[in-house]
C-alpha cells in the first residue's frame, strides 16, 4: 500500500499543519468526549461504577438493547441480501424507484421515523385500535422499539452490499447457470460466499446503530423504567435524575459496547481486504 | 465451511431469541401485580418513595406484592402518549388540562376531578424562582424577570406543565397588580423575550440552568427549586420566594379504560387513595410539594413560607378556557414568542 502512494510533494510546513489539525480535531472531537465518559464514569470509585451498572433498571435497559439488536440485525441481513441482490443482478422496472427508497430511512430524521409509527399504530388509529382488540401492544411496547430500530438501521447492510455486488458483476452467476445451477444453488454456491464479508460489515454498522438508536426508539418508548428503557434512554434517564456518575457509568457500557463494534470491524476488514485480494 | 460461521451465526441468534421469549413468559407467570404510573417531570424523587411507602402498605392491607412502574417527561407529552396508547393505570400530571385531554379522548370520564377529595389534587405547589448564589442580577419580584439583560430559563408550555404554571404565574401577577389583559400581555413579551432556550419538561430546564450555566433566573416548581439546593449544593443557588405566585394543583386520576383491561381497578383506587393517607402526605411535605393534610402543613411548616397564593380558577376561569386563550395553537403564547 505504502508503495503506490504518490510521493509527497507539498512544503514540509504544510504537511506538519495538516498533522496538526488532524490530531487536534481527533483529540477534541474524539479522544476528549470519550475520556470524559470514563472519567465521570468512575469518578465516584470503581464500587459506586459497579453499583450503577448493576442496577436492575440498566440490566434491563441492556437486555432490552441487545435483544433489539438480535432482532434487528438477521431481519435487516435478509432484507439487505434481498435487496441487493435483486438490484445489482436482475433488471426490473422501477429499481431506480427502489434504490432511493432504500436510502429513505437515511434522509428521514429518526424522530420523525418513530413518529410515523406512532401516527401508524397508535391506539387512536384504525390498526392500532384493532391491535389492540386482539391484545397486541406496539407502540410504547417492544416490538414498537423493534420496528422503530428495523426502519432506522434498515439501509446499512444494503447499502454495503449493493457497491461491492455492482464491481463484481454477474459473470459467475451466469457461469454457474449455463453449467446448469438453478437459483438457490447459485446463490448459496456462489453469490453468497463472494459477499459474505461485505454482509458481514453490514451486518457490525447495523449493530452499532441499533444499540446506539435515540431519537426513534425514544418517541415509541413511552419511558418506562425497566420495560421500555433502552441503553440511551436509560442514559438520559439518569442524567434527568441527577444520577451524574451512574449516567455516564451507563454510557461507558455504550462506549464499551461501540469499541468492541469497532474492533471486530477492524479485524473483519483485514480479512475482507486479503479475501479481496486473493480474488484478485 | 463458508457457511458454518453464517450458520453459526442464525443458530445463536435464534437461541438468543427464544431465551428472550422464555424469559419473558417465566417473568409473565411469577410476576407480581403491576401499575403503570405515569408522570410528569419533577415528581421522579417522590414517586420513589411514595411508591416503596405504597408496596409496604399494599402488601401489609393484602399480602399481594405490587410493582409500580414509573415513567416521566413534560406532563403535556406525557399526556399525548397516554392518548396515543401508553397504558398508564394512573396519570399524575401536572395540571387539570392535561388529564381533561386524556378524558376527551375517552380514556376516562370527564367528571374525573370531582372523584377524589380537594379536586382530586392531593398536593399542590407554587412557582419560585432559583437564582445564583448572592443574587447577582437582584431579582426579586416579577417585574425583575422582563427587566433587560436578565436572562430567564423556563420550559416550553406547548410541552411542559410546569412551564405552562410559570407563565400563568407572570400574566396573573400583573393581570392582578394593573387589572389589564393588554398589560399582562405586554409584560408576558418581555419577559419571554428574555428567554434563550425552551426546554420540554422542568427537568430540562433545571438542567440547562445548572449543568450547562445558562441564565441569571430559572422559574421552577417549589419542589423543583428545593431539590436543586439539596443537589447541587446551597453554597450555588438560592431560592427567591416572589410576593405573589400561583397555587399549582397537580392533579391525579385513574384510567378507566386501561384499569379495566388490566383488572387493576381496586390497586389504582388504593394507590391514588393512599396520597392522602397522613404516611404519604409526609412523604408529600418531605420532598417540598405542599401536603393537603394540616398536620404535615404544620409539621414542615419551615419548608412553606408564605406566599400570596392566587388560583387559576380567579384569574383565568378554568384551565380549559386559559389552554384555549393561551397555549393552543395560534393562542397568545403563539403571537407573543419570537425564537
Amino acid at each position: 500500500m505504502i508503495d503506490n502512494r504518490r510521493k509527497n510533494s507539498d512544503p514540509a510546513a504544510v504537511q506538519v499543519l495538516l498533522t496538526i489539525l488532524v490530531l487536534l480535531f481527533y483529540f477534541s472531537f474524539i479522544f476528549l468526549p470519550l475520556a470524559l465518559v470514563f472519567s465521570q464514569a468512575f469518578q465516584k470509585g470503581w464500587e459506586i461504577y459497579l453499583e450503577a451498572v448493576r442496577d436492575p433498571f440498566t440490566i434491563e435497559a441492556v437486555k432490552l438493547t441487545l435483544l433489539t439488536a438480535a432482532i434487528v440485525v438477521p431481519l435487516n441481513a435478509v432484507f439487505g441480501v434481498t435487496a441487493a441482490w435483486a438490484i445489482t443482478k436482475f433488471n426490473f422496472r422501477g429499481k431506480s424507484t427502489l434504490k432511493t427508497l432504500l436510502d429513505l430511512p437515511f434522509a428521514v430524521s429518526p424522530v420523525i421515523a418513530g413518529l410515523i409509527f406512532v401516527l401508524l399504530a397508535g391506539s387512536r388509529t384504525p390498526l392500532g385500535s384493532w391491535l389492540g382488540e386482539q391484545g397486541i401492544k406496539i407502540i410504547f411496547s417492544t416490538p414498537g422499539i423493534v420496528i422503530a430500530t428495523l426502519f432506522v438501521t434498515f439501509p446499512f447492510v444494503a447499502r454495503e452490499l449493493i457497491p461491492l455486488m455492482e464491481s463484481q458483476g454477474c459473470e459467475e452467476e451466469e457461469a454457474a447457470i449455463t453449467l446448469g445451477a438453478r437459483g438457490w444453488h447459485v446463490f448459496w454456491k456462489i453469490t453468497l460466499p463472494n459477499i459474505r464479508w461485505g454482509l458481514l460489515y453490514g451486518m457490525i454498522l447495523c449493530t452499532a446503530r441499533s444499540i446506539g438508536e435515540f431519537g426513534a426508539v425514544s418517541v415509541v418508548s413511552g419511558h418506562i423504567r425497566g420495560q421500555t428503557n433502552t441503553i440511551p434512554l436509560q442514559v438520559e434517564i439518569l442524567y434527568s435524575e441527577y444520577n451524574f456518575t451512574a449516567s455516564f457509568a451507563v454510557a461507558s457500557l455504550l462506549v464499551f459496547l461501540s469499541l468492541i463494534i469497532v474492533l471486530i470491524k477492524g479485524l473483519i476488514e483485514k480479512k475482507f481486504r486479503k479475501n479481496s485480494i486473493q480474488l484478485q | 465451511m463458508k457457511f458454518h460461521t453464517i450458520k453459526k451465526i442464525t443458530f445463536i441468534t435464534s437461541l438468543l431469541i427464544s431465551t428472550g421469549l422464555q424469559s419473558a413468559d417465566a417473568l409473565a407467570a411469577t410476576a407480581p401485580a403491576t401499575l403503570l404510573n405515569v408522570s410528569y417531570d419533577p415528581t421522579r424523587e417522590l414517586y420513589q418513595s411514595e411508591n416503596a411507602a405504597f408496596t409496604q402498605y399494599w402488601h401489609k392491607q393484602t399480602g399481594q406484592s405490587v410493582v409500580i412502574n414509573q415513567s416521566h417527561g413534560g406532563s403535556g407529552k406525557q399526556a399525548r402518549a397516554v392518548i396515543d396508547g401508553l397504558e398508564a393505570d394512573v396519570v399524575t400530571l401536572a395540571l387539570a388540562y392535561d388529564i381533561d385531554a386524556i378524558a376527551d379522548s375517552g380514556l376516562l370520564s370527564q367528571d374525573w376531578q370531582k372523584k377524589l377529595a380537594f379536586n382530586s389534587t392531593p398536593y399542590t405547589s407554587t412557582i419560585v424562582f432559583v437564582v445564583r448564589k448572592g443574587n447577582p442580577k437582584q431579582i426579586r419580584n416579577w417585574d425583575d424577570l422582563a427587566k433587560q439583560g436578565v436572562s430567564v430559563i423556563t420550559p416550553n408550555p406547548k410541552t411542559s406543565g410546569g412551564a405552562r404554571w410559570n407563565y400563568l404565574a407572570a400574566w396573573g401577577y400583573k393581570q392582578k397588580q394593573t387589572g389589564s389583559t393588554e398589560q399582562a400581555k405586554n409584560f408576558i413579551k418581555s419577559l419571554y423575550r428574555n428567554v434563550p432556550v425552551l426546554d420540554t419538561g422542568a427537568r430540562g430546564s433545571t438542567l440547562t440552568f445548572t449543568q450547562r450555566g445558562l441564565g441569571d433566573v430559572l422559574i421552577a416548581w417549589e419542589n423543583e427549586a428545593h431539590l436543586i439546593l439539596k443537589e447541587f449544593g446551597a453554597d450555588k443557588y438560592e431560592i427567591v420566594l416572589p410576593p405573589v405566585s400561583i397555587l399549582a394543583e397537580p392533579p391525579v386520576a385513574v384510567v378507566d379504560k386501561n384499569v379495566a383491561k388490566h383488572g387493576t381497578r381496586k390497586l389504582a383506587d388504593a394507590y391514588l387513595n393512599f396520597l392522602y393517607t397522613p404516611e404519604a402526605q409526609e412523604i408529600i411535605a418531605k420532598n417540598y410539594y405542599r401536603p393537603r393534610s394540616a398536620a404535615a402543613l404544620k409539621k414542615y411548616a419551615a419548608n412553606f413560607p408564605n406566599i400570596k397564593l392566587f388560583t387559576i380558577n380567579e384569574v383565568f376561569g378554568n384551565w380549559r378556557s386559559a389552554q384555549k386563550t393561551h397555549f393552543n395553537d395560534g393562542g397568545v403564547f403563539d403571537q407573543i414568542y419570537v425564537p
